[in-house]
């Protein structure tokens, strides 16, 4: 029997009952000062796993710090900067493997380059190229999407042709705080539940939607007891602890391949910079909720916590600057080299094959 | 073979491609057990079981976006949306994703999906459910927009729909549905997208038309052939990309054009077809283009419907008109 139905045997008693109840949890290892707390995973004690989400961060780091400063000189577009969120996307892209699919809004830098998208090819989407999205590497990963929530009812089809398939893979879709304000959040995490998808919804909580502090999104406590209201689970992470987004989404990708449904994860961080190279946040941020961000940076805390193990000296951590900025160099030398696309291009991809009667648009577009 | 309705030959193309095509699933809202609110998905559940049927929870928005993930994949997924009028939550999903997501991965990813919906007035639906509306998704560059007009060319059409690589809009105006029978063989075979059909040869006018009018023309066409004026028929049926060749052969031969349609005059397929015979075929015309269609009014509840909607008397005034102009 459907416990959701009334009948007329159930609850007695009293005229108001407890018809169901819920928590939600928070996790975290490592302390903003980068102590462990408690009990570590057993990864966090592997130098190599450790050092590659460093090195990660750090790549991430220096490349979007480039991609603000070409954006200043006119060298690429409006540029979404994802400073301060680095370990978030470098932590859930790291547990997941080649065959899983991602789904992420514009600010998912770090865990773009950890799937294997090239700086070159970030630096021609955001130069206003869409050759940029045409990723050498994980060839079935969507490209960003713009308008918000929209990739969460992609990242549900997906999983459904997972599902249907017995293919043990997962869609791992990222969105923002704003993100759960929309009704294709709400439709997608639903879905996901009633049908018991391999998908694991990660809300970046940086809170900012543009210029709206998260407390003006929603009334509710936390993001993720949004899960509740689609009957999956939602548990809220430290997202600037790189350590508890591996685990937490870790723990949700195992959920997701045995076939026991979707997760919403809930990650705190702090967008450091501006919406975008075109926003001013000191238009509606005060100067010390940045310097309280400041406090919580993911990638000095990991710093700390790689020196605790004497995994990391200072002379590591001028050979890795000196590394990343010589890659984030030769992608811009790259990035530069190209030649803009053909005008006509832009009816190359329309359709698999360009219909008779817009061949003549084509045809006069390449004779200009 | 049998004489079957619109409707049942929309649910045989659907079996058909199901049945020859592993990928081809099918979800929306009441479509399994129910069989769709117009039947159109009748039997496949029972069929192809619910792993290829899937109802949707009342959510147009993911029955879109999941429909383009799944597609992604490389799936055929035909999703049903039960009324042209309530597909507009799925508009962001269309037009920022199912129609640009091969263009913007240049084609590293690609949208073969099928969005079916029920259009147009005439049978005394409640509001809503009366939309002619195909405009919206035709302006939409990178989206297929098809209507098809009788039973064997929904047969047709809606598996050349399903077998293409690109995302197609797929309106079935609801008044033919059950409004006639039509032998139609269920051969596997579709017919061509991207292209009229002239459904009656003609020497004097052409009449351009598409979805529900295709009828009220013939009819039309009939009335004119017993006054001994040979009008020509052109079902447009792909309404985006339009075949122009087609239609500009015919106002070559002819000279005189009527386009009539059911959806509002403003803007639309109908002003596009008048805006290219001036610009392409303005010397083969012998008379002014006129054209046919519903005000531009919100589509009135059934009491207004049938005045509304264009009926074969302003068809045959708009042909006299272009007939006798000097």
């Amino acid at each position: 029997m459907d416990k959701r139905i009334a009948t007329a045997d159930g609850p007695g008693g009293a005229t108001d009952v407890t018809v169901a109840s819920f928590d939600v949890h928070y996790r975290h290892y490592l302390d903003p000062k980068g102590a462990l707390i408690g009990e570590a995973p057993a990864f966090a004690k592997d130098r190599e796993i450790m050092l590659s989400l460093y090195r990660a961060m750090t790549l991430t780091r220096i490349f979007d710090t480039k991609a603000v400063a070409l954006q200043r000189t006119g060298q690429i577009g409006t540029y979404p900067s994802c400073l301060g969120q680095e370990a978030v996307g470098v932590g859930y892209a790291s547990v997941m493997t080649d065959k899983d699919v991602m789904f992420t809004t514009y600010r998912e830098q770090a865990a773009q380059i950890w799937r294997g998208v090239t700086l070159t090819e970030l630096l021609q989407y955001w130069g206003g190229d869409e050759r940029g999205c045409d990723y050498a590497g994980p060839r079935e990963d969507f490209p960003v999407a713009v308008p918000i929530a929209s990739q969460a009812p992609h990242a549900v089809g997906v999983a459904t042709a997972f599902k249907l398939r017995g293919e043990p893979r997962v869609a791992v879709c990222a969105l923002g705080d704003g993100a759960t304000s929309k009704g294709d959040f709400y439709e997608s995490i639903n879905l996901a539940g009633v049908w018991t998808l391999p998908a694991v919804f990660i809300v970046i909580n940086n809170h900012w939607a543009i210029s709206l502090p998260v407390e003006k999104q929603t009334a509710t406590q936390t993001l993720a007891q949004k899960a509740i209201a689609a009957g999956i689970p939602g548990i809220q992470i430290d997202g600037n602890d790189i350590i508890a987004v591996r685990q937490v989404v870790g723990e949700a990708m195992d959920r997701a391949r045995k076939g026991e449904g979707a997760t919403v994860i809930e990650a705190f961080t702090y967008r450091i910079g501006d919406h975008t190279t075109a926003d001013d946040a000191t238009r509606y941020r005060r100067e010390e909720h940045l310097s309280a961000a400041w406090k919580t940076d993911p990638l000095a805390r990991l710093r700390t916590y790689l020196g605790a193990q004497s995994w990391w000296s200072k002379e590591d951590e001028e050979q890795l600057i000196a590394e990343c900025r010589q890659k984030v160099e030769a992608a811009v030398a790259e990035y530069s080299a190209i030649p803009p696309p053909l005008p006509e291009s832009m009816f190359d991809h329309l359709f698999e094959t360009l219909p008779a009667a817009l061949a003549w648009q084509r045809k006069k577009m390449a004779e200009r | 073979m049998a004489e079957i309705t619109m409707v049942a030959a929309i649910t045989m193309a659907l079996a058909r491609a199901m049945q020859d095509d592993d990928r081809v699933v099918v979800v929306g809202e009441d479509i399994a057990k129910n069989g769709g609110v117009f039947r159109a998905t009748e039997g496949l559940l029972e069929r192809f079981g619910e792993n290829r049927v899937m109802d949707t929870p009342l959510a147009e928005t993911v029955i879109a976006g999941m429909s383009i993930g799944m597609a992604a994949q490389g799936l055929r997924p035909v999703a049903e949306f039960q009324f042209m009028g309530f597909m507009y939550p799925a508009l962001d999903q269309v037009i920022n994703h199912a129609s640009r997501l091969r263009n913007r991965t240049r084609g590293r990813l690609s949208c073969p999906l099928v969005f079916r919906a029920p259009m147009g007035a005439g049978i005394h639906a409640p509001e809503h459910h009366s939309e002619s509306t195909e405009t919206l998704f035709a302006h939409i560059p990178g989206l297929r927009v098809v209507i098809p007009s009788s039973p064997s060319r929904a047969y047709g059409l809606l598996l050349s729909a399903i077998a293409d690589p690109d995302p197609v809009m797929f309106f079935e105006p609801t008044r033919l549905y059950r409004a006639g029978k039509e032998e139609v063989n269920d051969n596997g075979h579709g017919l061509p997208l991207d292209t009229c059909f002239t459904l009656r040869e003609g020497r004097d006018v052409t009449l351009v038309t598409w979805g529900a009018m295709v009828r009220e023309t013939l009819a039309a066409a009939q009335t004119l052939a017993a006054e001994g004026v040979s009008a020509e028929v052109i079902d447009v049926a792909t309404i985006s990309p339009i075949d122009f060749d087609t239609i500009l052969a015919s106002v070559d031969k002819t000279g005189r054009l009527v386009i009539v349609h059911e959806a509002p005059r403003n803007l639309g397929p109908g002003a596009e077809i008048a805006a290219t015979v001036a610009e392409r075929g303005l010397l083969s015309l012998q008379a002014p283009i006129e054209r046919v269609a519903a005000p531009d009014t919100i589509v009135p509840l059934p009491r207004l419907e049938k005045a509304y909607m264009p009926d074969e008397k302003q068809i045959l005034e708009a042909a006299r008109r272009a007939l006798t102009f000097a």
